[in-house]
């Protein structure tokens, strides 16, 4: 640059000028590359291939000529493996919901103090720790075959995801509108009904709706381990190779999903504030 | 008159030998308005907050309707600060509850939860909420939810909701500090109304130092978490200010 005009303020000598004003970092760089030779080799070890793919296409052609036309003359079956995940669904995210409230309140760090909220924490935490078709398989064991342990599948599931959703909701509301119940002389639970839930109850119902939708898939899984619901028919299907049957499950389910997508919709809409 | 609330050697530190306040003496009496000044920092949150122990105190006597606050037991202070009304600078309304829910805040020191949570108030209370919004105003934002008011309307439903715990005693933190200068004067009417009308002492912290001349009785200079000034209005000069919050440019 020429020499400024007398008015500017001249550019600091000290500033200087090859220093990079943006600096990459050898240690990312190095990163993305191991990445890349573990992506090559994984691929390779797992016979990764497009041979291997085409040769899959093939039998995927098979496999989906069979599937049409969906066969919906068991609708019987069928009507009855939905209505069995749908009330499996919904009873699970009820109960769920239930446990998780008071679960969620005992976790919140804002409202009680560390010997509670740790151990509660605990709880909720191991709820989360499997997927749903795992628990589902410990309770078929426990109760045996059939819905009961769909339902307890997915009421574990739910607490582990609502009750932690419901204590970070709680982590985040006013204080100072708590402080204002409390000076008012009002119990613990004064202050939860007027300070807390005003507060937290439009999330809670938000979470409730998308615990639902949640379940109304799982609810489809749990019973390909036995524990009721389309998914053991879905499954006994796929194993006598009734793929049109198999494409007419899989079809309802969809609509299912979409059914719970509109009601949540609805949900959400009923309660904004 | 007889005394209301006697603070006896009142100390705080939220941080071991670190004091905010030092041996605060004070007793309030009667009726009227006490207003509580001083520079930022220097405790007047913290002394009001304490006298119904928002704020914990570290030793001393906060002597009420015959009982040391200090010493009470967690039902005996919420029976207390059910006697106790406390009107904050931010209002601090549960935003998403109705103004009528707001109010009715206020009797939940008597009104049992579970009771609270079907909104099965006493009729009595309820009728004495409706009565308060016409006090102050808002008749027809019975049902307007509290965070659609403006700063003013919020700080007369937060009044109100004191005024709902039939207080002995009105303690208001920087009730004012949030708001334009006209209705900072309304407010501060409303505060002085009230008192008279109820016969209970109001003890307001501010910044203003002129609307507290104008409006109080009694003011109270602090500096340093020491009382530095207790009397009339009249008493307030410039050496006395000056005492209180230091320098002098400021005064000009």
């Amino acid at each position: 640059m020429s020499s400024p005009a007398p008015s500017f303020t001249p550019v600091p000598a000290h500033v200087p000028a090859h220093v990079r004003p943006f600096q990459s970092s050898w240690l990312a760089r190095a990163g993305w590359l191991l990445l890349f030779i573990y992506l090559v080799y994984a691929m390779a070890s797992l016979d990764f291939s497009w041979t291997r793919f085409v040769a899959g296409l093939e039998h995927g052609a098979k496999f989906i000529s069979r599937m049409f036309p969906p066969d919906f003359t068991r609708w019987d079956l069928l009507v009855k493996g939905m209505a069995e995940s749908l009330q499996m669904a919904v009873l699970a995210s009820f109960i769920g919901v239930i446990i998780s409230l008071p679960l969620g309140l005992l976790a919140a760090r804002n409202l009680m103090p560390g010997f509670i909220t740790w151990p509660v924490r605990v709880i909720i935490i191991a709820c989360r720790s499997y997927n749903p078709v795992i628990v589902a398989i410990v309770a078929v064991k426990a109760v045996g075959f059939g819905a009961l342990a769909g339902i307890i599948a997915l009421t574990v599931a739910s607490v582990g995801f609502v009750a932690k959703l419901f204590a970070e909701a709680i982590e985040e509301i006013s204080m100072k509108q708590i402080e204002a119940v409390r000076a008012t002389g009002a119990s613990f639970g004064g202050v939860v009904i007027f300070g807390v839930l005003p507060q937290v109850m439009f999330r809670f119902i938000g979470f409730a709706a998308y615990e639902t939708d949640a379940n109304l898939r799982n609810s489809t899984l749990v019973g390909i381990v036995g524990a009721g619901g389309i998914g053991g028919t879905l499954f006994a299907a796929f194993q006598r190779f009734d793929y049109d049957f198999v494409f007419a499950i899989v079809l309802t389910i969809i609509a299912l999903i979409m059914l719970g997508e509109l009601l949540q919709i609805g949900v959400k809409k009923v309660f904004r504030q | 008159m007889s005394t209301a609330l006697e603070i006896r050697n009142l100390d705080k530190a939220y941080v071991a030998g670190k004091p905010v306040l030092r041996g605060i003496n004070l007793s309030i009496e009667g009726n009227g308005i006490t207003a509580i000044i001083g520079p930022s920092g220097t405790g007047k949150s913290t002394l009001i907050r304490c006298i119904n122990r928002l704020v914990e105190p570290t030793s001393g006597e906060i002597l009420f309707e015959g009982k040391d606050l200090v010493k009470l037991n967690r039902a005996e202070l919420r029976a207390a600060r059910s006697r106790i009304g406390m009107v904050f600078q931010e209002y601090n309304l549960v935003e998403r509850l109705s103004v009528m829910e707001n109010l009715l805040t206020g009797t939940l020191g008597k009104t049992p939860a579970l009771k609270a949570f079907f909104r099965r108030f006493d009729p009595d209370d309820i009728r004495r909420a409706w009565e308060m919004l016409e006090v102050v105003g808002l008749t027809g934002f019975a049902n307007a939810r509290a965070d659609s008011l403006s700063g003013g309307q919020r700080q007369r439903v937060g009044i109100s909701r004191a005024v709902m715990q039939h207080p002995a005693l009105l303690l208001a933190d920087e009730p004012t500090s949030s708001l334009d200068p006209k209705t900072s004067v309304e407010i501060m009417e409303l505060l002085a109304r009230i008192s008279d009308s109820k016969g209970i002492p109001v003890i307001i912290n501010m910044h203003d130092v002129d609307l507290a001349k104008r409006f109080a009785s009694r003011i109270i200079g602090m500096s340093g978490g020491h009382v530095v000034y207790d009397g009339g209005a009249d008493g307030l000069t410039d050496e006395v200010l000056k005492s209180i919050y230091g320098g002098e440019g400021w005064l000009q």
